[in-house]
């Protein structure tokens, strides 16, 4: 992402399920603005909540006095976005789900989100804060890319 | 803040004339959306519905809770011995769908009109 010419947008969310549809409407707008086209913004949509929801209820634990930060940076051919927590993050990559053993009851049907957001976005990765807080997952989707 | 899941049933025939039931849901499908979604597909007599379509023409957000949702419906659907496809998927959720490997089991399709006679 070009360091020149962004502009910066933050969003500071309760910790509290539903509220990620304030960052996707976010994202979505200022996507918009940049000129992506319809498809991009929605696959953005589906990784911002997503990305929001694990920072609600895994690394905030549903703990309402915290709050779930969320910035977002538009250069001229990319928007970055970070998602902010108090947890202590995640260390591992997502793995794709196995929708055989999800059937069979061999894995559990849920545990997809982070499989979607590095699905949908062209980069994703999970960092750990210091001292075990402020963790973030920061996303980039780039103008002129296709999620197959 | 989500805006609440609503479902009801309609009952149709099939082309063969085999009963089909029709779970047509309404607003986000999320975590949140349990009764409405498993809540409603459990309400169906499992004897005599072998065929079942969900209607997802009104659904604008549906977050991996959600498919989680679909995906124990359909679980429970496959012990039961019933068929379940989906139709009025937008083109976005259709290719989630599809990513996290739902149309290995069930059927996605435009309309319900595509739904019906497919089975």
């Amino acid at each position: 992402m070009s360091e020149s010419k962004t502009t910066t947008v933050e969003v500071r969310l309760p910790t509290r399920l539903g509220y990620e549809k304030v960052a996707m409407s976010t994202a979505a707008s200022v996507a918009k603005l940049m000129g992506f086209p319809e498809d991009r913004v929605e696959d953005l949509k589906t990784a911002v909540a997503e990305a929001c929801i694990n920072a609600i209820e895994h690394g905030n634990r549903l703990n309402e006095k915290l709050s779930v930060g969320v910035v977002l940076r538009a250069g001229g051919d990319a928007l970055e976005v970070k998602v902010i927590d108090d947890g202590k993050g995640i260390g591992r990559h997502p793995a794709k789900p196995d929708i055989d053993r999800k059937m069979h009851g061999e894995e559990d049907p849920r545990g997809m989100g982070m499989f979607l957001i590095q699905a949908l976005v062209d980069e994703a990765e999970w960092v750990q804060g210091s001292e075990g807080n402020s963790s973030y997952v920061r996303l980039v989707i780039k103008l002129g890319k296709e999620v197959a | 803040m989500q805006s609440e899941t609503k479902s009801r049933v309609d009952q149709l025939k099939s082309p063969q004339g085999d009963p089909v039931a029709v779970l047509r849901f309404e607003g986000d499908i999320a975590s949140t959306s349990k009764d409405a979604v498993i809540g409603a597909y459990q309400a169906l007599p499992k004897d005599s519905t072998k065929l079942i379509l969900l209607d997802f023409t009104g659904v604008d957000y549906i977050n991996s809770s959600g498919i989680a949702l679909v995906i124990q419906l359909l679980i429970e659907a496959s012990n039961s011995g019933q068929k379940v496809s989906a139709f009025g998927l937008s083109a976005h959720f259709t290719k989630v769908f599809t990513m996290v490997g739902i149309t290995k089991y069930a059927g996605l399709y435009s309309t319900q009109a595509e739904a019906l006679a497919a089975l």
